[in-house]
């Protein structure tokens, strides 16, 4: 009997030990693949790169970080059955991912239900407004991304616009968005024309806002391979005035494949693209030159801001498991809601109860192309 | 007013042609084999990544296309000796799904050889628009026009003047009576699949440096160019080209002069009406059945 007592007493320190060694799990799913494969693809690497980075410097907690990843191809269905098996089976201690507003909002009915913390890696408002408990975002709304550009505008003295987006889930919120705050900011929408995302030639759409009386810059919200073609079409038709992108074409690609067509382009973006142009004494500037000189050593391809949103949102969880001191998913979920003054590629965050994403404009940065590269409109 | 609509007329035309040429391999394959070959945009898809590809390799670009047309033939070929000659006796539907697997196939190879990144091709001969009365053209719309006409031409040529074009008409007529007057219609069907697949490179080579490409930018210019065969008569050699020029223009007037937004939509429609009071398509033959 007494043997057996110790046996068990063995057995469950044993158990406590073995406890203690497990790994902290990170669930994350991404399109990898797909047409959002250019966010999901630097999202995983991202994720991949600072997981092993984190372990080589001794993991958190004591205990070493598992990243366990799906690629949900961009499809919000497939984004669910993977999150459902992030929750059920792998029993993952909080989830990373969403590269697009779809995925996410599919997916956050299960983390709510569930009590997981979610850091999203998409940019619609939608995911954080109206405050979901459990669900948080890193990258800067679409909202803003038009505030952004019409305080912009305001400063050019550009009051008449023409806008033309596409047709995906973004574009479109992005264009809903944009309609809403426009008159705040006196700016008058006087052209709205559409395009597919899958299409090839928008002279069409341009002409059209092109022959609008008074359109004084054209706004193209979208993301992907249409605004590249926007901007070349935009050259083509030697339309003479400013054209604005939105934070959705924020890498080089979008310059390489738009070539001399972009020169003068401005866009809203994280200061994580213009890393090493930064001021000396800019806060930003260690950790956004720190991501994109740890990223582009291993991967041999430059950063975008989409693999940065990654960074965000893993480091944010990390801070957050080791204020908690635990990875008890309640006390991380207040953890995270704590956060304040974090220094990430996307800004400073400052999540409160009532701002599951912490960013506002001050480090939301206005670019222009100048020969073929990034620079900072002061 | 006027400028705008050259402007919308030129912008239908180049993207019309494209989908000229892609119908036109649709055709050809049907009528070789009575499948509609849904790996047909997959072959666009190749034409213009390898030619990216072999250009950043640093290879010339006269010889970049000419690799990456024969690389797309010879991918033809084996889609009809491996997949689709196997399935020999198999039914039509039987077939056209083997066609989809292949798509699925083509596009996933695309991702590991090449990558998942949308890609720009150096336009033949600069990027200066051209002004047309008001309007602007790139000169590689030029060339997109320009070598459609080409081939266009040769492919009555070989239809018309060559024993081989001939042969394949045959089949396409009687596969039965062909083999019998000693047509190989194993032949002629290798022979439709590469000529198919070579026509998708070429076209995908020719708009890579408007439109760009992408390891799934097959997938939407396959259906438009099979909708562009459908509405000009799915085998017809003219209807296909006339359904891609007509696809073409009706997009562009559609997002021109009625709403951007209900461009594809318009385009669905039309084709919808036209099947509905000619099932055969604009050029179609007249299919009857005896009962």
């Amino acid at each position: 009997m007494k043997h057996r007592a110790w046996f068990a007493a063995a057995l469950l320190a044993a158990a406590t030990a073995v406890q203690a060694q497990a790994p902290i799990r990170i669930g994350a799913f991404l399109a990898v693949t797909g047409p959002a494969a250019f966010l999901g693809d630097p999202e995983q690497k991202t994720l991949e790169l600072y997981v092993e980075k984190l372990n080589a410097g001794g993991g958190v907690l004591g205990r070493k970080l598992q990243l366990v990843s799906y690629d949900s191809a961009g499809d919000a269905e497939k984004a669910r059955t993977f999150a459902k098996r992030l929750i059920e089976q792998d029993k993952v201690d909080l989830i990373v991912g969403g590269s697009t507003t779809g995925e996410t909002m599919a997916v956050v009915p299960l983390v709510e239900a569930a009590g997981m913390p979610f850091i999203s890696l998409a940019g619609a408002v939608v995911i954080t407004e109206p405050v979901k408990k459990w669900v948080f975002k890193t990258p800067h709304t679409d909202r803003m991304a038009c505030e952004r550009i019409f305080l912009d505008m305001r400063g050019r003295k550009i009051e008449r616009i023409g806008l033309i987006s596409g047709s995906g889930g973004f574009d479109k919120s992005m264009r809903g968005e944009c309609l809403k705050v426009a008159s705040t900011y006196r700016v008058q929408i006087v052209a709205d024309e559409a395009y597919a995302g899958s299409d090839t030639d928008m002279t069409t759409q341009l002409t059209k806002i092109k022959n609008t009386p008074g359109v004084q810059a054209v706004l193209n919200a979208g993301f992907g391979q249409g605004p590249a073609i926007v901007t070349k079409n935009f050259k083509q038709l030697g339309m003479n005035m400013p054209l604005y992108q939105s934070h959705g074409v924020a890498s080089k690609q979008y310059i390489q494949l738009a070539g001399d067509a972009a020169e003068g382009v401005r866009l809203p973006a994280a200061a994580v693209l213009i890393a090493e142009k930064l001021p000396a004494d800019d806060k930003q500037r260690p950790v956004a030159v720190s991501y994109k000189r740890a990223y582009e050593a291993r991967f041999k391809q430059e950063i975008s801001t989409f693999g940065g949103h990654a960074h965000d949102g893993l480091m944010i969880a990390i801070e957050a498991m080791k204020r908690a001191g635990s990875t008890d998913k309640a006390k991380v979920r207040d953890a995270i809601e704590s956060t304040k003054g974090f220094l990430g590629t996307g800004g400073v965050v400052n999540m409160s109860p009532t701002d599951h994403m912490g960013l506002d404009l001050t480090h939301f940065r206005m670019l222009e192309v100048r020969k073929g590269d990034w620079t900072l409109v002061q | 007013m006027s400028a705008q609509f050259l402007q919308f007329l030129l912008a239908g035309l180049t993207i019309g042609a494209i989908y000229a040429l892609v119908a036109l391999g649709f055709s050809i394959i049907y009528n070789a084999s009575q499948v509609i070959n849904f790996a047909q945009g997959e072959f666009v898809m190749v034409g213009g990544m390898c030619t990216v590809w072999l250009g950043n390799a640093g290879w010339p670009l006269p010889a970049a296309i000419a690799a990456a047309v024969l690389l797309a033939a010879l991918l033809g070929l084996a889609l009809e000796r491996f997949a689709v000659e196997p399935a020999r006796g198999a039914s039509v539907v039987t077939l056209i799904i083997i066609t989809i697997g292949a798509s699925i196939l083509l596009r996933g190879l695309a991702t590991l050889v090449w990558d998942k990144k949308i890609h720009a091709l150096k336009p033949f001969s600069g990027e200066a628009p051209i002004q047309i009365g008001g309007a602007t053209l790139l000169p590689q719309s030029l060339w997109v026009l320009g070598v459609t006409l080409v081939v266009v031409l040769l492919l009555s040529w070989f239809f018309g003047r060559t024993l081989l074009g001939k042969a394949l008409l045959a089949t396409s007529h009687n596969r039965l009576a062909a083999q019998l007057v000693g047509i190989s219609v194993r032949r002629v069907l290798l022979v439709a699949f590469g000529l198919s697949a070579a026509l998708g490179a070429v076209a995908g080579i020719l708009i890579a440096p408007i439109t760009f490409t992408a390891w799934d930018v097959g997938v939407m210019l396959g259906l438009k160019g099979f909708a562009a065969a459908i509405l000009g008569g799915m085998g017809s050699g003219p209807g296909a080209v006339v359904g891609g020029l007509a696809l073409g223009l009706i997009e562009a007037m559609g997002a021109g002069y009625l709403s951007s937004a209900y461009k594809d939509a318009l385009a669905f429609v039309i084709i919808l009406a036209v099947l509905f009071f000619m099932p055969s398509g604009l050029l179609g033959k007249r299919s009857a059945d005896r009962v």
